[in-house]
């Protein structure tokens, strides 16, 4: 089981909160909105991205999980 | 394993050899083909029922074996949308006939002269889903549609109820999520998936979209059989399909073609170019232009396209005359294109007009290296990032210009413009193309 990163992008007002909390895996681009890392989150950074996910104040950015296909 | 039972033929009818399908009984664009006339020369057709003493999902089986895909432009598989409905608790089938690409009259042009080829189809995949109840949406305008419905509850053909419900002009509103968000009373603005229409759709229900040409495939599937289905098109390719010819040609109009057959085939069915071409654009506005001479060599099948760096799309194929100015033209499209997003997600409402912009500067000639990087990274950076598929379709749309136009982009950029001395070529909603 895989778990990636999601953000619904109608709900994203590009507070940009995400990508100061995981710079690894998210970046911003030229209007703010977030540009998310396409692999799976690593291990190592799971407790960063669960962070990332609960302080979205819009609540747009989620984890998925794709049972491995 | 599926039992395969074969397709009864339509009851007294023979199916019909080659070309016209849909089209069947004339070239009369205007006049709307009445039920018993329909019925004259189609046959009638077998509700069989879900769940029925056939097989459950017989017509579904004949769909897949057939190897329809749908004809609204995302070129599903028919039969795969169909199960994914087939046996849910109270689905519904919605008809989209709402054809939002300004480019495309293949499915208005359906519903206007063979109505009741659609609601048939309409019919017989509610009937092998198990749905009750068919929604026909389409834009709003003379409405033979809903005459035809009319029609046919009088005759007391159809055991299920069919409504036409007229929906918004907008670009997205055509779009999956977007009708079906419509359907339950919202806004038509496209939504977050999933979950997908099949899933929960209208009211919440389970419910298949269908493309109106696509249900009126599945409308002679249901009569003829796959194995008469594939008697056109290619192994891979079966069928044929609606394609509306505009732009440099004799004829504009939705002609009825084979697929695989060379894609020059449309323009000789519109009774040839009007004056040499120097592109065709493939598929509509959120499809792709091709060089002339690729254009009129390639196959119209998917695989062919695809190769080709296009897409079937809806059906469009617009000849754009060497005298015109592709930048231009292709500036003006994403101009539209930037202003018919539904403003909901960032990437898509700021990304857009941004591309837009980027592509004018380039057409007037402006600092071109500068801008051509920028506008590259704009195509790459919104593509994916929409809740629908709307800055994607943009995105291929300009870039597709970029490649094609490029020796027109080095000499605009040498200060040596297109003169721009005639009417637009492409179409746009309010916005009448000249002669």
């Amino acid at each position: 089981m895989t778990v990636r990163l999601r953000v619904n992008p109608i709900m994203c007002q590009a507070h940009g909160i995400c990508a100061e909390l995981l710079p690894e895996l998210i970046s911003l681009d030229e209007w703010g909105y977030p540009l998310l890392d396409p692999q799976p989150v690593p291990a190592a950074l799971m407790a960063h991205a669960r962070r990332a996910v609960a302080d979205c104040p819009t609540l747009a950015l989620m984890l998925t999980e794709d049972p491995g296909k | 394993m599926t039992p395969t039972v074969p397709v009864t033929p339509a009851p007294g009818r023979l199916a019909p050899v080659g070309l016209p399908r849909l089209l069947l009984g004339g070239p009369d664009p205007a006049r709307p083909m009445p039920l018993a006339e329909h019925l004259e020369r189609h046959g009638g057709f077998l509700l069989r029922g879900f769940g029925g003493d056939r097989g459950p999902t017989m017509l579904i089986d004949a769909v897949e074996r057939a190897g329809l895909t749908g004809h609204g432009g995302a070129g599903f598989p028919t039969a795969r949308k169909m199960r994914a409905v087939a046996g849910r608790r109270r689905p519904v089938v919605v008809v989209n006939a709402a054809e939002g690409e300004p480019a495309s009259g293949k499915d208005a042009l359906l519903m206007r002269i063979r109505p009741h080829l659609v609601l048939d189809g309409a019919v017989l995949a509610a009937d092998a889903v198990g749905a009750r109840e068919v929604i026909v949406a389409l834009h709003t305008g003379p409405s033979s549609a809903q005459a035809a419905v009319n029609e046919r509850k009088a005759a007391g053909l159809d055991p299920v109820a069919i409504k036409v419900v007229h929906v918004p002009k907008e670009y997205v509103a055509s779009e999956e999520s977007a009708l079906v968000r419509f359907l339950s009373g919202a806004p038509a603005l496209p939504t977050f998936t999933p979950p997908r229409p099949f899933e929960r759709g209208v009211n919440g229900r389970s419910t298949l979209v269908q493309n109106a040409e696509t249900l009126a495939h599945l409308a002679l599937i249901a009569r003829h059989g796959d194995q008469w289905f594939r008697s056109v098109g290619t192994p891979d390719a079966p069928g044929s399909l609606l394609v509306t010819v505009a732009g440099a040609v004799q004829r504009p109009g939705v002609y009825e073609l084979a697929l695989g057959m060379p894609l020059s085939a449309a323009f000789d069915a519109a009774g040839g170019l009007s004056e040499p071409i120097q592109a065709v654009l493939v598929g509509g506005y959120f499809g792709a232009w091709l060089p002339a001479e690729t254009a009129l060599r390639v196959q119209l099948t998917p695989a062919d396209l695809i190769a080709a760096g296009a897409a079937l799309g809806a059906g469009v194929l617009l000849a754009l005359p060497a005298s015109a100015c592709g930048l231009a033209e292709s500036q003006r499209v994403a101009s539209w294109l930037a202003s018919q997003s539904a403003g909901q997600c960032g990437p898509c409402t700021l990304g857009l007009p941004a591309i837009a912009e980027d592509l004018a500067l380039l057409s007037r000639s402006g600092n071109t290296t500068n801008v051509r990087n920028r506008l590259e990274r704009r195509l790459r950076l919104v593509e994916g990032r929409g809740a629908c598929h709307h800055p994607d379709g943009t995105a291929r749309f300009v870039a597709s210009a970029l490649q094609t136009f490029a020796a027109d982009l080095a000499r605009h950029r040498r200060g040596n413009p297109c003169p721009s001395t005639r009417h637009p070529v492409l179409p746009l909603p309010d916005d009448p193309v000249g002669p």
